[in-house]
């Protein structure tokens, strides 16, 4: 951690914002003020040039038109890189994580190299968009340069959406493996390659799943500073989530009128 | 064939007469006469609007500009796909003309079956995007349609880049300024993917020659209310509908009547008697308290919501629902400024009330969860801040606010 506050770098919530992703940075700010512990967001726009010296970064979902100017620019800068060799955390969901792997395939699905800092690579395949509630097994991660036990994060509970599906490198960690829905497309969800974790729950992910958010702060500020905090609405939600995941409740009391009303 | 073909286009009629303004009856005679839509339409005017928010109220308020010298027939109902359509004007006198609000995935077919003269772009913005994905592809298909359909004219916002694009092919555009307040689906140029500059009045992309057309239609913010300039000179709006929103659909009503041949001095009179469009804006009251009842169902529409709600300290119900109709991902309140209402309290209710709970949690809102309507005021009644001089805001998502509106005398 450099400094007296903790920099979070949000990288083109512009560009990769579109599943509400930028919730994820607010998350992490909060729980940091909350805490008494200080917070500067660095907000990057396209066109702008990234920092490397945020002490964490959220790279969130988009487009495909987007997703590719941010691999772009992203590859070009070369912050990011030089970020993780400091021993930077990176948050990075579904389009995010897709551009920070080997490759990713374009609107046109034409193969397009990534950034190379996750160990997983992205393909199109001919299986319908992955679309829903996606949750689940009980999740643990351990600390890449600490020798402690690794953090159990509980389930992990968000919303899907995408086309293309992610393989693990051979020797990669996944983040989960999945209960219900996608994920990679192998039963697994998400990869985590040193203090990088990519994923693809939105929700926003951490506004779902503060154990997670937890875990990403502990890798900057250490786990002890992390306190307590009053989850109750949260916990309220994870409940509602988990239930309508393992219901498959794709449409909550869905009734003929609603079909009626937008046909 | 002739004469079988007019059999099956009467019976056709008759079916949707039948189910008279149902969804279903136009289902049904579409089987029938997949042409009905065709139809229905050669004999008369069309105007079509189309956008992601406001094409209700435009709809409407084109309806009644119109209305001030001609015979109007609409989907007032807010069945915007071709079944709805052709069951509104089934019914109707076949030289009416026809203002259509149209679902903005299916503008492509209904422009190509109905050959609309006019044709009214408000907005694109992102919106259940678990069904929609992508709201680039929807401005691409607008494109194809308007390349392809050639109305007499098109009235589009110059300020939404997604719209200018979709509309640049179209032989006749008139440019209305909004003044768009959400940008941030628009930072990727449609045509190019370069980034989109945005200055005030102006954008511009950074790569290609994708830039804001010169607008001949302006909206001026007065005392009493607004100046929309036209082409033909200024026509003061005083409107009893809230918020500057509503003041940019107006304009487009305006700015499309006047096109179409109506004094706009009078469709602008017309305009400032009309008070709640389908529910939306109406006063009633719930367990002896007085609401209003907002519809706000995406990031760019709460965005203007929150500029009309009545300011703090006054207390508010927000509701949220994931519905089909909704979208469901309700993801999309991480996008909305809740940190606006901080200082203040609400009641989260709906079926994703808890998901709003957790938003204004983290937007430090004061809050509390209440299972429906009822509950929502007895809880807001509690509150310290709550007054019974004050008409309380109710604002809902989409399935939500429909819940409510019928709740709360129908659809008016």
């Amino acid at each position: 951690m450099s400094g007296t506050a903790v920099r979070i770098g949000v990288l083109y919530p512009d560009l990769l914002g579109t599943y509400g992703d930028g919730g994820n940075a607010v998350v992490l700010a909060q729980r940091l003020r909350w805490r008494n512990i200080g917070v500067e967001l660095v907000t990057v726009a396209a066109g702008q040039r990234a920092p490397d010296s945020c002490d964490l970064y959220v790279v969130g979902g988009g487009e495909d038109g987007p997703q590719t100017q941010a691999a772009r620019d992203l590859a070009e800068s070369r912050a990011l890189h030089r970020a993780v060799d400091r021993g930077a955390t990176i948050l990075a969901v579904c389009a995010g994580m897709q551009i920070l792997g080997s490759r990713f395939p374009d609107a046109d699905g034409a193969d397009r190299p990534g950034l190379g800092l996750l160990d997983c690579e992205t393909v199109r395949v001919d299986r319908p968009r992955a679309v829903g509630e996606l949750l689940t097994a009980p999740a643990s991660v351990a600390d890449p340069r600490g020798a402690d036990q690794p953090v159990d994060l509980g389930v992990l509970t968000g919303f899907e959406n995408h086309a293309g599906r992610t393989v693990p490198g051979a020797e990669a960690t996944t983040l989960a493996t999945v209960e219900v829905g996608e994920g990679n497309g192998d039963g697994t969800e998400g990869v985590v390659t040193g203090r990088i974790v990519g994923t693809y729950l939105h929700g926003p992910v951490l506004a779902r799943n503060p154990s997670l958010a937890d875990l990403l702060l502990g890798w900057v500020v250490g786990p002890d500073a992390l306190t307590p905090l009053d989850d109750t609405d949260v916990e309220r939600l994870r409940a509602d989530r988990l239930r309508a995941a393992r219901e498959h409740e794709l449409a909550p009391r869905r009734s003929w009128r609603d079909l009626l009303r937008r046909s | 064939m002739a004469v079988s073909v007019g059999g099956a286009v009467a019976g056709a009629s008759r079916l949707v007469r039948f189910g008279s303004g149902s969804v279903i009856g136009g289902r049904a005679a579409l089987v029938v006469d997949p042409r009905l839509l065709r139809h229905l339409t050669t004999d008369r005017e069309v105007a079509v609007v189309s956008a992601t928010n406001g094409k209700t109220t435009t709809t409407r308020l084109l309806g009644v500009a119109l209305g001030t010298d001609r015979l109007v027939v609409s989907n007032s109902l807010g069945a915007n796909m071709t079944p709805g359509i052709v069951a509104a004007l089934g019914p109707a006198d076949p030289t009416a003309a026809a203002v259509l609000e149209v679902d903005e995935r299916w503008l492509e077919p209904v422009l190509t079956e109905t050959a609309a003269d006019t044709v009214l772009l408000l907005n694109l913005s992102r919106d259940q995007l678990d069904r929609t994905q992508e709201v680039r592809k929807l401005a691409q298909r607008w494109r194809r349609a308007l390349a392809t359909a050639t109305p007499a004219r098109v009235v589009a916002n110059a300020d939404d880049p997604l719209v200018v694009w979709a509309a640049q092919t179209a032989p006749h555009v008139i440019w209305v300024a909004t003044g768009l307040d959400w940008t941030a689906d628009a930072a990727g140029c449609p045509s190019c993917s370069g980034r989109i500059e945005f200055e005030p009045d102006s954008w511009r992309c950074a790569e290609c020659d994708l830039t804001r057309p010169d607008p001949a239609v302006r909206i001026v913010a007065t005392e009493a209310g607004a100046t929309v300039l036209l082409h033909s000179g200024p026509v003061t709006v005083e409107l009893a509908l809230p918020g500057r929103v509503n003041l940019v659909n107006a304009a487009f009503a305006i700015a499309a009547a006047e096109a179409m041949g109506v004094d706009p001095q009078r469709a602008a009179a017309a305009l400032a008697r009309v008070t709640e469009i389908a529910g939306r804006y109406r006063i009633a009251e719930v367990d002896g308290v007085r609401v209003r009842l907002v519809l706000a169902k995406n990031p760019a529409g709460w965005h203007e919501a929150l500029d009309l709600l009545t300011p703090a300290p006054a207390p508010l119900v927000i509701a949220i629902n994931a519905r089909i109709a909704d979208g469901h991902d309700p993801s999309w309140l991480w996008d909305v400024p809740f940190e606006r209402l901080a200082g203040r309290f609400v009641v989260a209710t709906g079926e994703r009330g808890p998901d709003l709970a957790v938003r204004l949690r983290y937007a430090d809102v004061e809050h509390v969860v209440a299972d429906d309507l009822v509950s929502a005021i007895s809880a807001l009644r509690g509150h310290p801040s709550f007054s019974p001089q004050i008409v309380v805001d109710v604002a809902a998502n989409y399935t939500a606010f429909q819940e409510f509106v019928d709740q709360l005398g129908g659809p008016g």
